[in-house]
C-alpha cells in the first residue's frame, strides 16, 4: 500500500509521520529539546456594536446558533469532556451539523467518552471528517481498525491548550456545554443539575475560538457568579431541555479498589512516598480518581495524620476523599482540574480553599512555565511501562487505540513520578522490553510500583539513596519483568499493525514523539 | 465421537480457558480458537493443546478454545480435564514444570496464624495469594468447589502447586471427604503439599484412613517431604471426639474448628456473641494442646468488618487459639496484629526468658527471677510469646544484644 505521508525517526528513534493532515509535522526531538518561533494566535477582533447592548445572547436554538455562527464544509468543531460519559451536548451538536447537510468537519473534543459513540454513524456518512482529540473505547477502536478519514492526533490537555494557542489547530466555532449560564454567556459549572465542578478543559475554545456557543440546561438572570467561562468571549447563548446526564456526570461516590492486589499496590506507594521522605510538611501531591489511586491517597492521608504532616496543596481531580483532607485540614488547597464526585462539586462551590484550575495554569507547556513541575509527587496509571521505564497510556499490547492522554504526559514533569501498576493483568503482562507506543519518555518516569516489587529508575540515584535502609521492596525492573513472564508464559508476541498510520501521539511541545497504526 | 469439556466460558468469566475436545477415528487435529490474548499468546495457546493432543497420543480431534487470559498451566489443567472427561480411562498426569518458587519446605512448629482459603477452581485469586504474607494459603478442593467440577479443580490445585510462588506461606490443601478425599490425595500430595486439611473430621480413624493414604502415596510416588494433617471439626461428635482426632497421628501439627458446620450440626446457628460454640471451641483448645497441637479457629466470614474481625481474634486468643482462618487477603494484617503479643506481655516473657537461659547455662534445674520460682509452663509460655513478638516484628530478633 502506498502511504501518503512521509515517516521520519524522532529522537526516541520512532518512525512518525512528517505530515499530519495535511500540516507539515515536527517530529519529537527529546524533553525540553523544541522551541517553537513566532507569535501565539489570536481570534479575529470583535466589536460590541455587533452584540446586543442588553447583553441578551440567546438564540431560539442550537441549529440556528450554529448557521448563525457560519457553520460550513471542512470546518473545525469542538467540544469538551468535563461532563465525561453523560455529555448530550457533543452529539446533539453533529446531529444539527448533520441535519444542516453539512460535510467534512474536524471534530476536536477536549476528550471523548464511549457516550459519545453516536458520532461514529456522523464519521461513516461525511459529517465528521476526523477526530483529533484524545478517543475513548469505541471511538479508539474505530480509529484503530482504519475506519476514520484522517488521521488521529492525540494530545495531552496541556498539548491542547498549546496547540490552539499556537495556531497549529484553528477553532472556527466552539460548542461550550454549561451547566449554568446567564444570557450574556458568563458560565460556570457549580450549579444546576448537570453542576460538574469547573469548566477548564473549555478555556482556551472560548478565548481562541472565532466563535463561541455557550450551551445550558439552566439559564440564570445575569451575572451568573462566578463566571469560570467569560461572556465576553460568547457569540450565542442556547438553552436545551438537558446538556447531560447527571447520574453520569460524576459519580455519586467514587469507588476505591476493592481487589487486594491493587491496596497492596497503593500501599505500597504511599509508603515509597513516606520513607523517601517526600511527605513532610508542606509537600504537594497529585493522585487521580482510578481505583489504586485513591486508596493511595487514602493510606497516605493516614500516615499524615501518623507524622503529624499537613501538604500545602494537592492537585485534583478531586474527590470526597481529597476533600476530607481538605476539610480537616490536613492540606491548604486543593488546585482542581476537575471533580469526580458530588462531593468535589459541592466543596469547589463553597470552599475557598478548593481552586479550580485550567489546562492553561496546570499543564500548558508553551507558556511562562506551569504547576506541573512543582508538585512533589504526582501518582498515575500506565497500560504498559518498559525496561527503559518508557510508559504507555494509549494503546494497549494489542496494539488497539483505547484510551486517551488527559493530562498524564503533563503531570510526567512533577519531582518525583510514580507509576503504581500491576506488573500483569490476567495474562497479559504490563512490564514490557519495549512499549507498543510511546507516550512519556523514560527519563521522566521515576518509580514503577507493582505488586512484586518497586522499581526505581537507576537515573534516579536520590530516591534509590533515600529508600536505603526502609523495609520497601525495591528491586530491578528487569527482574520483576523475569518474574512476571515466567508466570505468563514467555514475553507476549508483538501485535500485527498495517503500514497505515492511524493516529499521531503528541508530545508536550507539539512534537510527534509516536504514532499508532491500523490493527491488523 | 467421545466428547469432553473443561473450563468456564461466557459473561464474567477470567482468567479462565474453556476446552472443548471432540475425538475422531480421522481427519487430524482441528482447533478452533478463540482469546481474549490471541494477539500475544495465542500461538502459545495453540502450542499447548497440540503438545497435550501429542501427550495423550490423541492424533484426530476438534478441538474449540475459548480463552479468557488463562495462565499456561490453567490451559494445560483445563485440556487435561476436557481429555479426561472424553476418555475417562485416561490416568495420566499432562504435568507443568514445577518452579523453583514451588520447593520450600514447612516446619511442624511453624507459626499458623493466618490460613488464606483459596477456591480450588479459581486460579485468579490463587496467583497473588503469597504477596499478601498469610501464614498459609488453602487451595480448597471441598466446600468452593462445586459437585460436578472436584475432577476438574483437583488438576488445577496440583498444577497450581506445581507453579505458583506462595512466597514462603505454607502449601496447605483443603480435600473431600470419602472416597474423594483419596483421589484428592492422589493427584496433590507428589507436588510439595505440606498440610493436608482433613474437613468434617469426626473420629480418630478418619485421621488414620487419611494418614495411611498420605504415606502409601509417598512411598508410591517418593515423596521426600512430611506431608503434615490438620484435621477439621465440624460437628458435635466431631467436638466430643475432639481429643481422639488430635491424637490419631504423629503427623497431625494443628487442631481447627468450622462454626458454619458445627453450628448446623447441632441445631442452632452462629451468633456474633458466640456463645453456641463456646464449649466446642474451648474442647478444640483443650484437646489441641493435651496432643501437643496448636489450636486454630474458625474463619471470620464478614471481609468488610475488620473491627469485628479484630474483635473475634483477640478474642480467638484469650481462649487459647494460635491462628484464625480467612477468606480475604484484607483480613491478614488484622490477624496478624492482633495475635501478637502486647507490650507488656512481651516485656515479662524477656525477662523469663533470660531467666530461664541463664538457669541452663548454670545447669540449675529451676528458673527464677528475682525471689520468685517459675514454673515450666510459664516458661513454656514465655519463650512462646516471644517466638510470636519476633514474628510478629513487635520484637527484634536480636532482642538479647539490646538487653
Amino acid at each position: 500500500m502506498k502511504r501518503e505521508y512521509e515517516l521520519v525517526e524522532n529522537a526516541a528513534g520512532r518512525q512518525v509521520p512528517a505530515v499530519v493532515n495535511g500540516k507539515e509535522q515536527v517530529p519529537y526531538k527529546g524533553v525540553g529539546k523544541h522551541r517553537p518561533g513566532g507569535r501565539k494566535a489570536a481570534p479575529p477582533i470583535a466589536s460590541a456594536a455587533d452584540y446586543p447592548a442588553s447583553g441578551n445572547k440567546v438564540v431560539k436554538d442550537l441549529r440556528t446558533a450554529l448557521e448563525a455562527a457560519g457553520l460550513k464544509d471542512g470546518m473545525t468543531v469542538s467540544t469538551h469532556h468535563h461532563l465525561r460519559n453523560g455529555d448530550f451536548v457533543a452529539n446533539m451538536t453533529f446531529d444539527v451539523a448533520a441535519e444542516m447537510g453539512i460535510k467534512d468537519l474536524m471534530w476536536f473534543p477536549s476528550a471523548s467518552f464511549p457516550c459519545q459513540a453516536g458520532n461514529i454513524e456522523h464519521m461513516d456518512n461525511g459529517v465528521i471528517h476526523h477526530i483529533e482529540g484524545s478517543m475513548n473505547g469505541p471511538l479508539g477502536r474505530y480509529c484503530s481498525e482504519g475506519r476514520m478519514r484522517g488521521m488521529g492526533v492525540l494530545r495531552s490537555h496541556g498539548g491542547r491548550y498549546q496547540a490552539v494557542q499556537d495556531g497549529e489547530v484553528h477553532i472556527d466555532i466552539a460548542v461550550i456545554a454549561a451547566p449554568t449560564s446567564d444570557p450574556f454567556g458568563n458560565a460556570n459549572a457549580l450549579t444546576g443539575p448537570s453542576a460538574c465542578g469547573l469548566l477548564g478543559f473549555a478555556l482556551a475554545d472560548s478565548q481562541y475560538a472565532d466563535k463561541v456557543i455557550v450551551v445550558t440546561d439552566n439559564l440564570i438572570p445575569f451575572p451568573c457568579i462566578p463566571w469560570q467561562i467569560q461572556g465576553n468571549y460568547v457569540d450565542y447563548v442556547v438553552q436545551v431541555d438537558r446538556i447531560g446526564d447527571p447520574e453520569k456526570i460524576v459519580s455519586g461516590t467514587t469507588q476505591i479498589t476493592r481487589s487486594p492486589d491493587r491496596q497492596l499496590i497503593a500501599e505500597l506507594t504511599a509508603r515509597f512516598v513516606r520513607d523517601a521522605g517526600i511527605m513532610k510538611e508542606g509537600f504537594s501531591f497529585q493522585a487521580g480518581a482510578g481505583g489504586t489511586a485513591l486508596a493511595f491517597a487514602i493510606y497516605l492521608k493516614e500516615m499524615m495524620k501518623e507524622a503529624g504532616v499537613k501538604a500545602r496543596f494537592v492537585r485534583g481531580g478531586s474527590t470526597q476523599y481529597l476533600v476530607e483532607m481538605l476539610e480537616e485540614g490536613l492540606t491548604d488547597y486543593i488546585l482542581d482540574g476537575q471533580t469526580f464526585d458530588l462531593e468535589g462539586v459541592r466543596s469547589m462551590r463553597e470552599n475557598p480553599g478548593h481552586v479550580w484550575t485550567s489546562p492553561f495554569t496546570s499543564y500548558n507547556y508553551n507558556g511562562k512555565g506551569f504547576f506541573g513541575t512543582m508538585v512533589d509527587a504526582v501518582v498515575l496509571g500506565a497500560t504498559e511501562v518498559d525496561v527503559n521505564f518508557n510508559a504507555n497510556v494509549v494503546t494497549h499490547s494489542d496494539g488497539l487505540l483505547l484510551h486517551g492522554i488527559g493530562g498524564w504526559q503533563n503531570c510526567l514533569f512533577s519531582k518525583c513520578t510514580i507509576l503504581p501498576i500491576p506488573s500483569f493483568r490476567d495474562r497479559i503482562p504490563v512490564l514490557v522490553d519495549e512499549v507498543t507506543t510511546l507516550v512519556g519518555p523514560g527519563e521522566l518516569i521515576d518509580v514503577v510500583i507493582t505488586e512484586r516489587g518497586i522499581a526505581i529508575n537507576p537515573a534516579r540515584r536520590d530516591l534509590i539513596d533515600a529508600v536505603k535502609g526502609s523495609d520497601l521492596p525495591v528491586r530491578s525492573i528487569h527482574d520483576i519483568k523475569a518474574d512476571v513472564e515466567k508466570i505468563v508464559g514467555g514475553p507476549p508476541a508483538r501485535p500485527g499493525f498495517e503500514d497505515k498510520v492511524v493516529a499521531a501521539i503528541k508530545w508536550v511541545d507539539g512534537t510527534v514523539i509516536d504514532c499508532v497504526r491500523q490493527i491488523a | 465421537m467421545p466428547e469432553g469439556r473443561g473450563g468456564r466460558r461466557g459473561e464474567g468469566v477470567r482468567s479462565d480457558c474453556y476446552i472443548g475436545i471432540e475425538t475422531r477415528d480421522s481427519g487430524g487435529v482441528e482447533i478452533a480458537m478463540k482469546s481474549k490474548v490471541e494477539s500475544m499468546y495465542g500461538q502459545s495457546i495453540i502450542d499447548i493443546v497440540k503438545d497435550g493432543l501429542r501427550f495423550y497420543g490423541i492424533e484426530h480431534a476438534a478441538v474449540e478454545v475459548e480463552d479468557q487470559g488463562a495462565l499456561p498451566f490453567t490451559v494445560m489443567a483445563r485440556l487435561e480435564i476436557a481429555v479426561k472427561r472424553a476418555n475417562p480411562s485416561e490416568t495420566r498426569e499432562f504435568l507443568p514444570e514445577m518452579q523453583s518458587g514451588c520447593t520450600y519446605g514447612t516446619d511442624r512448629h511453624r507459626m499458623r496464624r493466618s490460613r488464606l482459603y483459596l477456591p480450588g477452581n479459581e486460579t485468579r485469586f490463587m496467583v497473588n495469594a503469597g504477596l499478601h504474607k498469610p501464614d498459609g494459603v488453602i487451595l480448597d478442593l471441598e466446600d468452593s468447589v462445586h459437585p460436578s467440577e472436584k475432577d476438574a479443580a483437583r488438576i488445577l490445585v496440583r498444577n497450581a502447586l506445581r507453579q505458583i510462588d506462595f512466597f514462603g506461606s505454607e502449601r496447605m490443601v483443603r480435600i473431600n471427604q470419602g472416597e474423594l478425599a483419596l483421589k484428592d490425595l492422589e493427584s496433590v500430595v507428589p507436588h510439595n503439599v505440606h498440610i493436608i486439611l482433613i474437613p468434617k473430621c469426626e473420629t480418630g480413624d478418619e485421621v488414620k484412613a487419611i494418614d495411611e493414604k498420605v504415606q502409601t502415596v509417598r512411598k508410591e510416588r517418593g515423596v521426600a517431604n512430611e506431608v503434615y494433617l490438620m484435621p477439621i471439626i465440624e460437628s458435635g461428635l466431631g467436638a466430643i471426639n475432639a481429643y481422639e482426632i488430635a491424637s490419631a497421628s504423629p503427623n497431625n501439627v494443628a487442631l481447627t474448628i468450622g462454626l458454619e458446620d458445627y453450628t448446623a450440626d447441632i441445631g442452632t446457628r452462629r451468633t456474633p456473641e458466640g456463645r453456641e460454640s463456646f464449649w466446642a471451641r474451648s474442647a478444640v483448645v483443650n484437646a489441641a494442646r493435651a496432643a501437643g497441637l496448636q489450636p486454630i479457629d474458625t474463619v471470620f466470614s464478614d471481609v468488610s468488618d475488620m473491627a469485628g474481625l479484630r474483635k473475634s481474634v483477640i478474642e480467638a486468643k484469650s481462649l487459647g487459639f494460635d491462628g484464625k482462618g480467612c477468606i480475604h487477603p484484607r483480613q491478614i494484617r488484622v490477624i496478624h496484629e492482633a495475635f501478637a503479643p502486647e507490650e507488656a506481655e512481651v516485656e515479662r516473657a524477656k525477662k523469663i526468658v533470660l531467666a530461664f537461659e541463664e538457669a541452663e547455662k548454670k545447669g540449675l534445674g529451676v528458673v527464677s527471677l528475682g525471689s520468685k520460682m517459675i514454673d515450666p509452663p510459664v516458661v513454656k509460655r514465655a519463650l512462646h510469646t516471644v517466638d510470636m513478638a519476633i514474628a510478629t516484628g513487635v520484637l527484634n530478633a536480636d532482642w538479647r544484644d539490646s538487653e
